[in-house]
């Protein structure tokens, strides 16, 4: 179990990361979900030992570890770049870690055919990794950071770098990986599909801050704060101007039903609903409609992002079929409002949408 | 502005090319329509990148010419053809100001200083950089550089073609909305053929109006994004889009069924003749979806929430078949799996059939 | 990225501290110990205070020398640098012939210093040396050893000669960590050749050139051995660099005091400029703080 108790680190008057506690169970897969910048990387490194934290401690099952170098701590950190020693073949490579760690032949051998059976990399032990494909050279990172059974797992972005297919491919083989290694898993993304990809917890980070930590689709079903449903949407969370004034929301021309609203304080507040809840056709007979200009269309074969424009906000829809429309025409969008998210002045969730508690 | 023809064009890095294999791209006849939207997609060492630079004129084709309209451009200059680039890492002076950057390709051609002021202030309006003109480029977002290089792809009016080599690499998933819709607004205001080249279906898909899909230096479809998906040409094109890609179950074909090694029987969308080699049905995950009774068995191995949508990975007679179940649909309690006899693909060889129905339409 | 704080580090450090403090501050404090006190030898001493420092610094023969020494610098670095950068921007990027003029331009920095100084001594020699004869057959009057200026010139070819290549190289490091996409985007700017040289590649090279103009400064401004093989700091004084005047009041007149105070003098000279260069090359990068890739 790793504990991080007040954690924080400022770095010349620059806060990098706000305290911040959070505990990893042993064998879970967290992700750190956030943009570029929001503080996953420095995050991961206080973890690994290899930044010492401003302020708070590190425990690691219940001692601290919080001065401890990062050599003697048990850790295994996987880069964005493929890192490998490019002198040395794969078999050595993912031999390196225990030889280091003065591990007897046998066992090292054994070890290393293990971990690359289960990267499939068998066939390539004899290669050198500017030999391999991309995503052969960051399997050949990863058994090198699994192979010496470290208990926390450290992904900075570990796909960040490969080919959508290769990424692809991976994102399966990584869960299935950690299942069988037993550690703490801490994977860094951009990426919210990513994230929901690989389950497990997601924490959500912005600004160097953690917004919320929890099973990966409840972060996702039932965001915390408008920030939070921003971080883990993509796209991004559409968000327009709300008012509630005697039991009732008004949504910008729109009125939404009767609903649980008591919790909302009076005045103006924040709707926000993800980009497949918005539809071209009426949903059911509670859906609020808004007239909107078109901005853009975008064909994915299957489906079709349409951005428009309503007022001043600006939304993107995700609709199922193909639908060849002209820009600049107006258009009629609907939403159930089971979907609508409803954020009080701010930015926190006060109403979840219904359809996130049902499921 | 132009179109943009390809005749007979190859090209070996090779001095003297034996085979096929030794060819990074191997010969095609295309044409690119003026004003068209394209992107060229394919995984990497695919030749989507020697293709790119063949057409820039960066590298000349060992085999064939390229026109731009009547002309032949084989042999000229990366200049003279009059072409944009965007590259895959932000490209801008340092040194210079925002505002000097985009300028600079219209004072290298001796553009007069009212018309480039009003160039530059119009497409520093339609990247987001007004605020910005007067910084320096140094020291800005990788994302915001990325701006400045759309911005001064953008800046000539003139431009025969403007081409983006997987410009949004370094870019964030938030801002890459913001910056593929730019990209499709300045493509529909002014009109410039555009090829836009990616690893990433979605950026490619999304952008293109014809995507051209590219596998072991060969282009194996050209089509829109709804070809592509619905009627992918070959295996790979059903692979390579979609995500995940297309299921395959080897098959046998006869009219308008398919027989499973097991003994099943898959009703198909429409008849087809004979069939030889080694033939195959495709289904899109998103085509098929799970069932209580009346279709394969299934054995689900996973099932993962990726919000919008469940995926439910399992096997068929061993072979892995991915489901794409919408969101609030249950996927507990069907065992089985069934699909949606029109778009069912038949692929023999790995290329795709074409049911009688289509080729006598 | 910033570096872990690691205190355990200085222990690692302690051994290379001991070794610099027996081959550099011990010695140094001997100057300083010379340059306050009056000796006749024998281990005696006399309380001098600053007078030597005094002395020097209204010397004018110590005035003179460091006149020379800034010329001679100021032209070394006004060829060297522009030259190093011309013949950098030149060389073939890859292939055969770029090992081969990089094995060519590495050449006369393999050389030792009264090696290079014994080469140009006998080859300018208007008896035995082509250069000399050649300028002689030529027409020209030249003679290094009584004429001032045909010596400046020699020490100054001489020194192009043994160091362009340092410039040129560290240059061409710099022009090669240059990505290709730099120049294919200029070529369909339609930049010219200039503008590819202002915007993309001199600031490319500017961390480069920085380390160049400072070695080269430093260098240039303590030459003592070729010149001294040369023109052995004449004719008259006229090639007598700070260095060969420290020499020559150190070794020839056994002057220890002057010496040292002079010694520390000039360190601190050195000291000084250097500083300036680069803080002034630094702060031309401060408007331009770069944002940091990762956190």
């Amino acid at each position: 179990m790793l504990e991080l108790q007040g954690i924080s680190r400022s770095v010349g008057g620059k806060v990098h990361i706000h305290p911040t506690n959070l505990t990893l169970q042993k064998g879970s897969m967290n992700v750190l979900l956030g943009p570029t910048l929001a503080g996953k990387t420095s995050l991961m490194r206080l973890m690994a030992g290899l930044d010492q934290p401003t302020t708070g401690r590190i425990l690691w099952d219940g001692s601290d570890v919080t001065g401890q170098r990062v050599q003697d701590r048990g850790v295994a950190m996987v880069y964005q770049q493929f890192i490998n020693y490019p002198g040395l073949t794969v078999y050595e490579n993912i031999a390196s870690p225990l030889r280091i760690l003065g591990r007897p032949r046998d066992e090292i051998d054994r070890k290393v055919r293990e971990t690359a059976d289960m990267l499939h990399l068998t066939p390539m032990l004899g290669r050198k990794p500017l030999e391999l494909s991309g995503g052969q050279q960051q399997r050949c990172a990863l058994a090198r950071a699994l192979v010496k059974g470290a208990g926390l797992v450290l992904l900075d972005e570990p796909l960040a770098n490969l080919d959508y297919k290769l990424r692809e491919e991976l994102r399966v083989e990584i869960p299935r990986i950690f299942e069988a290694s037993g550690a703490i898993f801490v994977y860094a993304t951009t990426e919210p599909e990513e994230a929901l990809l690989l389950g497990g917890n997601t924490a959500t980070l912005w600004q160097g801050r953690i917004t919320q930590f929890g099973p990966t689709p409840i972060v996702y079903r039932q965001p915390v704060d408008a920030t939070t449903a921003r971080v883990f949407s993509d796209p991004p969370m559409n968000f327009v101007a709300a008012r509630k004034q005697d039991g009732a929301v008004t949504l910008g021309d729109s009125q939404l039903p009767a609903g649980s609203f008591s919790d909302l304080p009076d005045g103006a507040c924040l709707a926000g609903f993800r980009a497949n809840h918005l539809s071209l056709t009426r949903p059911g007979p509670a859906a609020v409609e808004f007239t909107c200009t078109l901005a853009a269309t975008e064909i994915t074969g299957s489906e079709t992002f349409v951005h428009v424009e309503h007022g001043a906000d600006r939304w993107v829809g995700l609709v199922e079929g193909v639908h060849l429309l002209t820009p600049g025409q107006p258009l009629s969008v609907w939403l159930d409002p089971a979907h609508v998210y409803l954020f009080d002045a701010s930015e926190r969730l006060v109403v979840p949408a219904a359809y996130a508690l049902a499921g | 502005m132009a179109q943009i023809t390809l005749k007979n064009l190859a090209h070996s890095y090779l001095p003297n090319p034996q085979s096929e294999t030794d060819y990074a791209l191997k010969e095609m006849d295309h044409v690119w329509q003026d004003g068209g939207a394209y992107a060229l997609l394919g995984s990497s060492g695919c030749g989507k990148t020697t293709l790119l630079n063949i057409i820039s004129g960066l590298l000349t084709p060992s085999h064939g010419r390229v026109l731009f309209g009547d002309r032949d451009v084989t042999d000229a200059t990366t200049a003279e053809r009059n072409i944009a680039q965007v590259f895959q890492f932000p490209v801008v002076y340092d040194t210079m100001n925002v505002r000097d950057n985009l300028a600079f390709p219209l004072k290298n051609r001796g553009k007069d200083a009212a018309y480039i002021k009003a160039r530059v202030d119009q497409i520093a309006r339609m990247i987001g950089m007004e605020a910005w003109l007067d910084r320096k480029a140094q020291g800005l977002t990788a994302d915001a550089k990325q701006k400045i290089s759309l911005g001064r792809g953008m800046v000539r009016e003139d431009v025969n073609a403007i081409l983006f080599d997987e410009p949004l690499t370094v870019i964030d998933p938030h801002m890459k909305w913001e910056l593929r819709t730019q990209l499709k607004e300045l493509h529909r205001q002014f009109g410039h053929t555009m090829i836009y080249v990616t690893h990433d279906q979605t950026e490619a898909l999304t952008f293109a109006q014809k995507v051209v899909v590219m596998y072991e230096g060969r282009v194996v479809q050209m089509g829109t994004p709804e070809e592509l998906f619905e009627r992918p040409a070959h295996t790979f094109v059903g692979y390579f889009i979609g995500s995940p890609g297309m299921n395959f179950l080897e098959a046998d074909v006869q009219g308008d069924r398919a027989l499973l090694p097991g003994g099943e029987t898959v009703m198909l969308g429409a008849h087809y003749g004979p069939v030889a080699g080694r033939v195959q049905i495709g289904i899109r995950p998103e085509h098929a979806t799970l069932v209580a009774s009346g279709g394969l068995p299934l054995t689900i191995r996973r099932i993962e929430d990726v919000g919008r949508h469940r995926l439910v990975r399992g096997e068929v007679m061993g072979r892995p078949l991915n489901v794409v179940m919408p969101e609030g649909m249950p996927v507990e309690g069907l065992p089985q799996v069934a699909f949606a006899p029109q778009k069912i693909n038949v692929y023999a060889d790995d290329w795709r059939v074409v049911p009688q129905e289509e080729g006598a339409a | 990225m910033e570096k872990t704080q690691n205190n355990k580090a200085w222990f690692l450090v302690l051994p290379v501290l001991v070794i610099v403090a027996f081959s550099a501050v011990i010695p140094l404090m001997t100057v300083v110990n010379y340059s306050v006190n009056d000796t006749f030898g024998n281990n005696e001493f006399f309380w001098a205070g600053l007078e030597w420092f005094d002395e020097m610094v209204h010397s004018s023969r110590l005035h003179e020398a460091l006149g020379r020494q800034t010329l001679f610098s100021a032209i070394i670095l006004a060829i060297e640098v522009p030259l190093g950068i011309f013949v950098a921007l030149n060389m073939p990027k890859k292939g055969f012939w770029a090992s081969l003029v990089l094995v060519l331009m590495a050449l006369p920095l393999l050389i030792p210093f009264n090696v290079v100084g014994t080469i140009w001594q006998i080859f300018g020699r208007t008896d035995i040396g082509l250069l000399g004869r050649g300028l002689k057959a030529l027409g020209l009057d030249y003679n290094y050893t009584s004429d001032p200026l045909d010596a400046w010139i020699t020490v100054i070819v001489m020194d192009v000669w043994h160091w362009t290549s340092l410039v040129a190289l560290l240059c061409y490091a710099g022009l090669q960590s240059i990505p290709q996409a730099y120049y294919q985007a200029a070529r369909i700017d339609q930049a010219s050749r200039w503008a590819v040289f202002r915007y993309i590649e001199l600031p490319k090279m500017k961390g480069v050139l920085l380390i160049a103009v400072l070695l080269r400064f430093m260098d240039s401004f303590m030459i003592y051995t070729e010149p001294f093989v040369v023109t052995g700091g004449g004719p008259g004084n006229s090639t007598t660099f700070l260095s060969i005047d420290l020499v020559k009041m150190a070794v020839g007149q056994f002057d220890l005091g002057p010496a040292a105070a002079f010694s520390i003098m000039y360190f601190l000279v050195i000291l000084l400029v250097s500083w300036v260069f680069y803080t002034v090359m630094t702060n031309l990068d401060r408007s331009q703080t770069d944002i940091p890739e990762a956190m």
